[in-house]
């Protein structure tokens, strides 16, 4: 760095501490913002590929399925082809624990194939002598092997139960328990799971001939590529093939529209600190105007005044950067100590994997930071480079630069907005809405670009009022409108983004409630465990639930899951009654199939069906059902916010004549007039036991799933605080730096009779005025930015339409609350400049 | 007008230099006094304690009746927006107010009328002749034009003391000769005193009185020729 370079320019980010501080400061959370989440998400998607790979061992492929299973034949078939080295059988079953809140994951495996391929499930028997001991112990039917992480969260005590001192562990099979023995570990899994033979666990959850994955390794020197071409025709419909790889980035693909819409949240508080970088470089270039004159005059070169400017805008975006990163870590550290890898939306929980430091994130992440830095001092330096060194001797002040033309502001502003609305228009790229992004970061310039003419419409209204106070900031305010954008345009950024959140939560948070209440129509609803779990009701369990007193009608509801493709993840088939009272929240089509395919039995498909398989009502739609291929004809498209990755709706007759599977996950249970619900509840739990079912009042679902949705939206609400709290750095630093540049105004008006009060009135005055504007500004941003986000963002990433709605109570509130902030801010901000004599002040030249 | 008794005022420092000692200062209604004296006699600060900026140690400050010393703050400031006039060296024309609203500053601080305080504004533009230049933003206006500027915004309130400090040390002989005689005059027609403090003898010639301020007391050395 050249001594110019050193003692000009940077060293006076020194003089103005406070400006750099905040600076470095906002750089800093908006690096650290988007690191953690990048630090804790990869952290989680590491861990979870790790735990796919160690239970593939060496597989090549996997075969899988619905989760409910395929035929077993297929095994035989696969193990004796020549592309084969080695393939071992897995029946995977989510086993729903009485009492406990989350199912076990038990695989049954084959013992004497599971050392080839998965040597990591291989059990190992409990040495202790009042276990089973022998070496055949993992054959026995009533034998389980947990992992340490399953035995600590099961059995925390260590608790010895059962007649001859062994470990028990009940799992729950249908309506069913069975008691099984805890026989030993599974010392080669991380995760918390349990291991049993697979005839067994075919045998103890009721899926005889069934299972759910084969993994494969191929024989020596064969391509990947094409052992799947030569195996994938001798597979059943709905079984798929794929490479292990493939499995360990599903994880990713259903994260990564959430992951993806927190960085882009982080990337905007970023962006707000570069804008907060601008106004204090701006404000700082006006400040020494006549500095860089002599200059400019001793032979400073354009460009290296430019490039001065630059290199401070850079010692502050890496100063930034370097805080942002540690705090980061930091950040990321306590997540994990406190929350695991799951920031609110579930796809990582329970997890809790270790903080590493990731240089080329880390590096990534700084270099962001610089870019803010550099891209918040490009302005201002082009400004001061434009200013000739004679009218710089002579002109200093807060007065500032010219902004870009009024039209041609106007023009580009106009050119953004059109951008952003072609943006819209562009298909999402691998599942991501890149153009809605680019629309976002458009309608953030044209709102910061129509900032001045907004100011001058806006003037026109601020006519009348005759106080002195009032006159003074109004004049200030008509006359500078550069000033407003300096304090603004942080301002703008930051209020657009959160007020565009707080449309799209609301409108989000409204379309679910009124759709909680279109799906909920019943009185009390009774449910033996997940879809994934292995708790169910039978024929029997129903009729036994119709004849409780109370008990009107019951509707019931089987959910399993199916492939249409290897490349998707599974979707969800809801066989129930369509017609008989709970209706679906259709958006699209009706309740009977169109007269073309009306000799297909219907189908109702889910809004991310209709949107990632192309489907319309009318259209055919293929569904591979009890091993064949089965065609329906789309009646209808529905909304559904429960299962993002797609759910077909058909109805539960047709699946039993498909399948022959007559079991069912819930039930919707209608009440007599009269009965009360609570009744009805507990004659249900002393019918089946409390422990081996959920009962649920609508209210109840209704609660726990929009506490769900708060917690899952809570770390949008922290980015957003932190963005606002940026832009209020930006009013700080600004009058912060002006304040410094008035004290002969100052001074001058408290000779002519103001207080030092009615100083900080008046500045306090120019503060709300400056942010009135960034508010108003960016609320309209906002309204736009909300479209692009419920229209484009959420429609392409997580294909949930909404009905809009806007929250006026909140973002008036918001509004108030921050315009009255800022004028706080602004007063506090000028208060050092305030306090000097007036005396001094006036014989300060400015 | 103002009269000044006994006033004491010494400044920190070791060991404490003493500034006022006993200064006494009389000056009437109509009348022009210019005060000199060297750099840091202390004849810019005696225009701060008139005006209720600075503090004395001791004595009395009496304007039009009202004693200056013990009153607090807002007092003070309600006592500047009425009694006084101010005139700086570096002009302080408000940059983003245009030259009308420059001058019409301190009638806006008295709560005039709107209509009032533009035609007051506008007639004393006339009288500094920049009649035709009220609408002008004060960048397009020339030092010695500025002046003009402070000078109507000094007297538009009518105060019964205009208070210049320096108020030709930015502007050239010619300019300087033109602005005091303006000045001076504008106080005279508006029936105030004037205290002028400055390091021109040029300047000090055009007063009534000159004292010089020496050693912490006023001299009278009546009018230079």
């Amino acid at each position: 760095m050249s001594s110019v370079l050193r003692r000009i320019f940077v060293a006076s980010l020194l003089k103005r501490r406070l400006a750099s501080t905040l600076s470095l400061l906002s750089i800093a959370l908006g690096v650290a913002l988007g690191l953690a989440v990048q630090i804790i998400h990869g952290a989680a998607l590491d861990e979870f590929g790790q735990g796919i790979r160690r239970m593939s061992g060496v597989a090549d492929l996997q075969v899988v399925g619905a989760r409910e299973g395929f035929d077993e034949g297929l095994y035989a078939v696969l193990a004796l082809r020549p592309e084969v080295a080695e393939a071992s059988p897995v029946l995977e079953i989510e086993a729903r624990i009485p009492g406990a809140t989350t199912p076990l994951r038990i695989l049954g495996i084959d013992l004497f194939r599971v050392a080839y391929v998965q040597a990591q499930l291989l059990p190992v028997p409990d040495r202790a002598p009042t276990v089973m001991t022998d070496r055949m112990a993992a054959l026995r039917d009533d034998a389980v092997f947990l992992s340490d992480e399953a035995e600590a969260f099961l059995l925390p005590d260590g608790a010895v139960h059962g007649e001859e001192g062994s470990r028990r562990l009940t799992v729950q099979s249908g309506l069913q328990v069975h008691e099984l023995n805890v026989a030993g570990q599974v010392p080669g899994a991380r995760e918390r799971l349990g291991v049993m033979d697979i005839a067994a666990a075919q045998d103890v959850f009721g899926r005889t001939g069934l299972l759910t994955r084969i993994d494969l390794r191929l024989v020596a020197g064969l391509d990947v590529a094409q052992a799947i071409a030569a195996l994938s025709p001798l597979l059943p419909a709905g079984v798929v093939l794929r490479p292990v790889e493939e499995a360990a980035t599903e994880a990713a693909g259903l994260s990564r529209a959430y992951r993806v819409n927190l960085t882009m949240l982080a990337a905007i508080a970023l962006l707000t600190g570069g804008f907060l970088v601008f106004s204090a470089q701006w404000l700082a270039v006006v400040r020494r105007r006549r500095e860089f004159g002599v200059l400019r005059a001793l032979g400073l070169e354009r460009g290296q005044l430019v490039h001065g400017l630059l290199a401070e805008g850079a010692v502050i975006g890496c100063a930034g950067g370097v805080v942002g990163v540690a705090l980061a870590h930091g950040l990321a550290a306590l997540a994990f100590r406190l929350a695991g890898a799951d920031l609110g939306a579930g796809f990582f929980q329970g997890m809790a994997p270790t903080l590493r430091f990731d240089l080329p994130l880390s590096a990534g992440y700084l270099c962001l930071g610089i870019a803010a830095g550099v891209g918040g001092t490009w302005l201002p330096a082009r400004e001061a480079a434009r200013v000739a060194p004679v009218r710089a001797l002579h002109v200093a002040g807060v007065a500032g630069g010219a902004f870009r033309a009024g039209r041609a502001r106007a023009a580009a502003a106009f050119s953004a907005l059109a951008l952003a609305g072609l943006a819209c228009l562009l298909p999402p790229v691998g599942g991501i809405p890149l153009g809605g992004y680019a629309a976002v970061v458009a309608i953030l310039a044209a709102a910061i670009l129509a900032l001045p003419a907004l100011t001058v419409l806006v003037t026109k209204l601020l006519a009348g009022g005759r106080h002195p106070l009032w006159r003074l900031a109004r004049a200030r305010f008509v006359a500078s409108p550069q000033q407003v954008v300096v304090a603004g345009a942080g301002v703008v950024a930051s209020v657009a983004l959160a007020s565009a959140m707080a449309i799209m939560v609301n409108s989000f948070r409204l379309s679910v409630d009124d759709w909680l209440t279109q799906v909920l129509p019943a009185d009390l609803y009774l449910r033996a465990s997940s879809s994934a779990a292995s708790g169910y009701l039978d024929d029997a369990a129903l009729g036994r639930i119709r004849a409780l007193p109370g008990v009107a009608g019951v509707d019931t509801v089987r959910a399993v899951n199916l492939r249409l493709d290897a490349a998707s993840p599974p979707i969800t088939l809801l066989a129930r009654p369509v017609a008989q009272g709970w209706g679906l929240p259709l958006v699209a089509g009706g309740m009977r199939p169109p007269p073309a395919n009306a000799e297909l039995p219907p189908a109702w498909i889910s809004e991310a069906v209709a949107d990632g398989h192309r489907l319309a009502p009318g259209e055919r739609l293929t569904l591979p059902i009890g091993g064949a291929m089965r065609s329906f004809a789309v009646a209808g498209v529905w909304r559904d916010y429960a299962r993002q990755h797609g759910a077909v709706v058909i109805e539960r007759a047709t699946y039993v004549a498909m399948t022959g599977d007559a079991r069912i996950n819930d039930v919707a249970i209608r009440l007599a007039p009269g009965h009360d619900a609570g009744e009805v509840a507990t004659a249900l739990r002393a019918l089946f036991g409390a422990e081996r079912v959920d009962i649920a009042r609508p209210g109840e679902i209704r609660a726990i799933t929009l506490q769900i949705f708060d917690r899952t939206f809570l770390i949008t609400y922290l980015m957003e605080a932190v963005a606002v709290a940026i832009g209020l750095f930006g009013i700080a630093t600004t009058f912060a730096a002006q304040a410094a540049t008035r004290k002969g105004e100052f001074g001058m008006l408290r000779h002519f009779g103001l207080t030092r009060r009615d100083i900080g009135r008046l500045l306090a005055l120019e503060g709300v005025l400056a942010c009135l504007m960034g508010v108003l500004t960016g609320l309209l941003g906002g309204a736009a930015l909300s479209v692009v986000l419920i229209e484009v963002i959420n429609r392409q990433s997580f294909h949930w339409s909404m009905d809009f709605a806007v929250p006026w109570g909140a973002l008036v509130l918001f509004a108030v609350s921050l315009v009255l902030l800022a004028g706080w801010v602004a007063r506090l901000a000028g208060a050092h400049a305030m306090r000097q004599s007036a005396v001094l002040a006036v014989k300060e030249d400015w | 007008m103002l009269r000044i008794h006994s006033l004491v005022k010494t400044l920190p420092g070791s060991p404490p230099r003493t500034l006022f000692d006993d200064l006494a200062l009389q000056v009437e209604s109509g009348e022009c006094v210019a005060i000199v004296g060297e750099s840091g006699a202390g004849k810019s600060t005696l225009l701060n304690c008139i005006a209720g900026l600075d503090a004395v140690d001791r004595g009395s400050i009496v304007i039009g009746g009202q004693e200056v010393c013990g009153l607090d703050d807002d007092s003070l400031a309600r006592l500047r927006r009425v009694q006084f006039g101010f005139v700086f060296q570096a002009f302080h024309v408000l940059p983003h107010l245009s030259v009308l609203q420059n001058v019409a500053l301190p009638l806006w601080l008295l709560g005039t009328t709107d209509a009032q305080a533009d035609a007051r504004a506008q007639a004393m533009l006339e009288r500094v002749g920049l009649g035709g230049r009220g609408a002008d933003a004060p960048h397009v206006l020339s030092g010695g034009e500025l002046q003009r500027v402070a000078i109507a915004r000094a007297l538009v309130h009518r105060p019964a003391l205009v208070l210049a400090d320096e108020p030709t040390g930015n502007l050239d002989p010619e300019r300087a000769a033109s602005i005091l005689g303006l000045l001076l005059e504008q106080i005279r027609a508006g029936g105030a005193a004037g205290i002028l403090v400055t390091h021109s003898r040029a300047a000090a010639r055009r007063a009534d009185r000159v004292l010089e301020l020496d050693r912490g007391r006023l001299a009278d050395i009546g009018r230079l020729e």
